[in-house]
């Protein structure tokens, strides 16, 4: 904490902000947005769109708010008619080349020119008779289309990729009204974090591939989530239209991610939608797994887990929640334990302008809250053991190769046709990340919730409360014994 | 002296005094005429010394913006933790000037002992010429001077480099200049912070212009009192200034005259006034950038910092357009309009955006095809790019469309009645 504020008034609301604060991130702490399109937190000033100027009292022109900082007593005005009719001239100035395609535009409904040219814009234009500007769409790299026609020049993915992937594949091009986003003629917007420029672009110039007419943006919803392709543990948004996922999108959290995440982690999400679930839970009658509802599946994992003693083994999913993970070892807290998880590793990609930021080689998002839990990594001697346990519990992982002369049971998403786990006695059907609440602990420990999406399907349940109903039925019937 | 003209009596021969005579280009011939005594008095100042004599005698720069030298000079960190640059701007780009070209072209000496002095006086150590792209007799002139004077000893541990330039007019805008120095693309920079602070690689920077240095060794040798007594007008504006004069007159060229010497002098006695048989129309008396004065105006233009401004323009960089009762002002404001919508960077949405738009509407009342709304339109696109922008190209582009309808809208409204036969206009 600084010792000293900064006192100054933004459209008559007294603020007080650190020294060094910018006028457009006072003006924020005022209640006030004052539209911009090339300013943005995580990137260096370029003060080139000239959307976001205001009055200063005292200063002898209009000043841009985002290159102005603070002094003690200012006072700056957003709604005053000089910065109105700037703003006004800006957009009547974007708008002119650019091609007003909203109908079929990505960005449409999540565009910053849509939202300031409604808000302050004017309804018509002066540009009449004249051509647009006209460049082809380029194709930028694996999940990057650039549709020049559209762009304002802003210049965000240019300096997103100098400064913070610090991979300066892009430039401006060509001077004047001429000018479009270039990239290096030999080069491909191919970084691990390059997905980010289609976040960063204020209009539907940079698009996803994957994402192209998949949805209108007011189709969506969002739902707070943490995504589970890495250890980092970085904040995202899941975008579902309906019940799918369709979009992963960073969600802003300056301890961990800032406003980033990397291509992998934004790829990640199609098997959240898949539709091989187990949805019903399963118990072995006659040698063959059946059908069933919950109380009978519940009673057939009591009766093993109590007619057993011994060895337990836990062989988990590092991607299953703290609260499945600590339900899970509560339920076999009456025998001799051993749990352990494996972790499918893979390259590690560091964006190199935000300190601590990486695509972990790590790929799971919970690998720390199942250590924390008494988890261990040696998921070879876990298999081992399981061999000869009395009881083996498997949560989530329904491709381990695990054998047993034990009782089996199988907590999870999904059963392949020839899944070892296809031998289990009682199978429980449960949620993913994106059907259930829950937490988990990054690298870092930091713990951090994320928050269902969509509805399960069928009869699943999150794998933290089905296991915590089994934990209180234990601990029910042994407080009668 | 107005080269390739003999010097005119009423010109005040400083900076030209040697335009025309090669022999004053080589190191020897320069020594022999006195070169490089200034510097070796200026070596044995102290920097600050140096600085407040630059201050005292009032030189103000001649780039365009006139801002006192001295003043920039000593806005350079006090005590020196970091290095120091100097920056000499040698891009002469706008229209319709060339005073430095021919400093740099018959004096290079001039200015290398002009930046010897300020980079000792700034406690540069490295300084770096850039000069224009286009200048390619300039440039050989310059590479061979400075060798000479690095032979010579002359700069001591200072280290010179020529920079050449890539031929883009914002270029000579000074902290685009500085990127383009760099190695990045001639953008110019937002300021705060200005050059003294955090300039040429993000280190305190001075830049001046050609014609700025090439006087300093004259102030030192001279005396500060000197340089201030060359004044007929307003005592703010002091010393002498090359005007580049072109277009409609019958000796165009360099001439150096005091500050506060009248326009109208300039044009019809030293350049020989308008072709026989035509009149004075219009003149833009400080590059392309400034308002454009009527003949009226012209006429009563004293040449001097305040004086042009009394007058409804800017001294600039003294480089004065004339035009003729032949000139069509609605075609030459086009194709300044046009210049500076080529010129863009880019970067400012209303310089980028609004050069061209206003370009277009001008190519449009030229081919007879211009809306009755289309004057006031102008104005309003102009207004909304002065003063909103990074640098001032955008202003630029509105100063001659502002100046331009309010002077001679008769002119714009004969194309937009179809009293004009149209012209068809090709970029």
């Amino acid at each position: 904490m600084p010792d000293q504020l900064i006192n100054l008034t933004i459209d008559g609301t007294p603020v007080s902000v650190p020294p060094g604060t910018l006028v457009i991130e006072a003006a924020k702490q005022a209640g006030v947005l004052v539209p911009h399109y090339c300013y943005h937190p995580g990137l260096p000033v370029a003060g080139v769109c000239r959307m976001c100027l205001v009055e200063i009292e005292k200063a002898p022109k209009l000043q841009i708010a985002c290159a102005t900082t603070v002094t003690e007593g200012m006072v700056v005005k957003t709604q005053t008619a000089p910065a109105k009719d700037a703003r006004q001239g800006v957009l009547e100035f974007l708008l002119i080349n650019h091609p007003l395609d909203c109908p079929i535009c990505d960005q449409a409904g999540e565009c910053e020119l849509q939202d300031f040219v409604f808000q302050e814009g004017q309804s018509g234009t002066r540009y009449a008779e004249f051509a647009k500007r006209f460049n082809p769409v380029e194709d930028f790299g694996p999940d990057v289309l650039y549709v020049p026609n559209r762009c304002i020049l802003c210049t965000r993915c240019v300096r997103y990729m100098e400064d913070v992937a610090k991979e300066p594949v892009l430039n401006v091009s060509e001077r004047g009204d001429r000018a479009f986003i270039g990239i290096h003629p030999e080069a491909r917007l191919d970084h691990p974090w390059a997905g980010n420029v289609v976040d960063l672009c204020p209009v539907g110039s940079l698009l996803s591939k994957d994402f192209l007419h998949k949805a209108r943006a007011w189709e969506l919803d969002k739902t707070a989530s943490i995504c589970t392709g890495c250890s980092q543990g970085c904040s995202i948004s899941l975008d579902t239209r309906d019940e799918v996922v369709v979009r992963v999108r960073p969600r802003p959290n300056l301890e961990v991610n800032k406003y980033f995440i990397c291509d992998h982690g934004r790829m990640h999400y199609r098997w959240m939608n898949r539709g091989d679930r187990v949805e019903a839970p399963l118990v072995r009658r006659d040698g063959e797994l059946k059908a069933t509802d919950w109380d009978e599946a519940f009673a057939k994992v009591l009766s093993i887990v109590r007619g057993a003693s011994g060895k337990a083994v836990a062989l988990v999913s590092p991607g299953a929640s703290n609260e499945a993970l600590a339900a899970a070892k509560r339920l076999l807290s009456g025998f001799q334990w051993t749990g352990a998880f494996q972790v499918v590793m893979g390259e590690e990609a560091p964006l190199p302008g935000v300190p601590n930021l990486a695509l972990r080689a790590e790929r799971a998002p919970n690998a720390k809250g199942a250590e924390n839990l008494g988890y261990t990594r040696d998921y070879a001697g876990a298999l081992e053991a399981a061999k000869s346990a009395a009881v083996v519990l498997v949560l989530d992982d329904s491709d381990c190769a695990v054998q047993t002369n034990g009782a089996l049971i199988y907590v999870g998403t999904v059963l392949g046709a020839e899944a070892p786990c296809r031998s289990a006695e009682v199978v429980l059907p449960v949620t993913n990340v994106a059907e259930e609440e829950g937490t988990f602990t990054n690298r870092d420990g930091r713990e951090q919730r994320y928050f269902q999406a969509k509805p399960a399907p069928g009869m699943a349940q999150p794998a933290a409360w089905i296991l915590d109903q089994l934990v209180k039925a234990m601990g029910h019937a042994e407080a009668r014994r | 002296m107005g080269f390739p003209h003999k010097s005119h009596p009423k010109e005040t021969v400083v900076l030209s005094q040697y335009f025309g005579d090669a022999d004053a280009r080589t190191y020897k011939g320069w020594t022999k005429r006195g070169g490089y005594e200034a510097l070796t008095q200026a070596l044995k100042m102290e920097p600050n010394a140096v600085t407040d004599v630059v201050k005292e005698s009032g030189l103000r720069g001649r780039g365009g913006a006139g801002f006192p030298t001295g003043l920039k000079w000593s806005f350079m960190p006090k005590e020196k933790k970091r290095a120091h640059y100097l920056c000499v701007n040698a891009d002469e780009s706008e229209p319709g000037t060339f005073k430095d070209r021919e400093i740099m072209r018959w004096t290079p000496h001039a200015l290398l002992e002009g930046t010897a002095i300020a980079a000792h006086a700034i406690r540069a150590e490295v300084a770096y010429i850039y000069i224009r792209g286009e200048f390619t007799e300039p440039w050989t002139i310059m590479s061979r001077a400075l060798e000479d004077a690095n032979a010579a000893g002359v700069f001591g541990s200072i280290k010179v480099h020529l920079h050449r330039g890539a031929g883009a007019y914002i270029c000579g805008e000074e902290t685009a200049l500085m990127n383009s120095i760099e190695g990045k693309r001639g953008n110019p920079r937002i300021k705060p912070p200005f050059p003294a602070a955090a300039g040429l690689f993000g280190l305190p920077t001075t830049i001046n212009n050609v014609e700025t240095l090439a006087a300093v060794p004259h102030i030192l040798k001279r005396g500060a009192a000197w340089y201030k007594g060359l004044c007929l007008s307003n005592p703010k504006s002091t010393g002498t200034k090359l005007f580049s004069v072109c277009g409609h007159v019958q000796r165009p060229g360099n001439y150096e005259v005091t500050m506060g010497f009248p326009l109208k002098d300039l044009l019809y006695d030293m350049c020989g006034g308008p072709p026989a048989g035509r009149t004075l129309k219009a003149c833009i008396p400080g590059g392309s950038s400034v308002p454009i004065l009527t003949r009226e105006e012209t006429e009563a233009c004293l040449l001097d910092y305040e004086g042009v401004v009394a007058s409804g323009s800017m001294l600039g960089s003294g480089g004065v357009i004339v035009f003729d009762d032949s000139a069509d002002m609605v075609y030459q404001i086009m194709r300044l309009a046009r210049f500076y919508a080529h010129e863009s960077c880019a970067q400012c949405t209303q310089c980028r955006e609004g050069t061209a738009w206003t370009t277009k509407i001008m190519e449009r009342i030229l081919a007879g095809q211009g809306k009755p709304k289309d004057l006031d339109l102008l104005l309003d696109l102009s207004e909304n790019m002065t003063g909103k922008t990074i640098c001032v190209l955008s202003d630029s582009c509105a100063a001659p469309i502002v100046s331009g309808i309010k002077k001679f809208r008769g002119e714009f409204e004969a194309y937009l009645a179809g009293k004009k036969q149209p012209v068809m206009v090709h970029a």
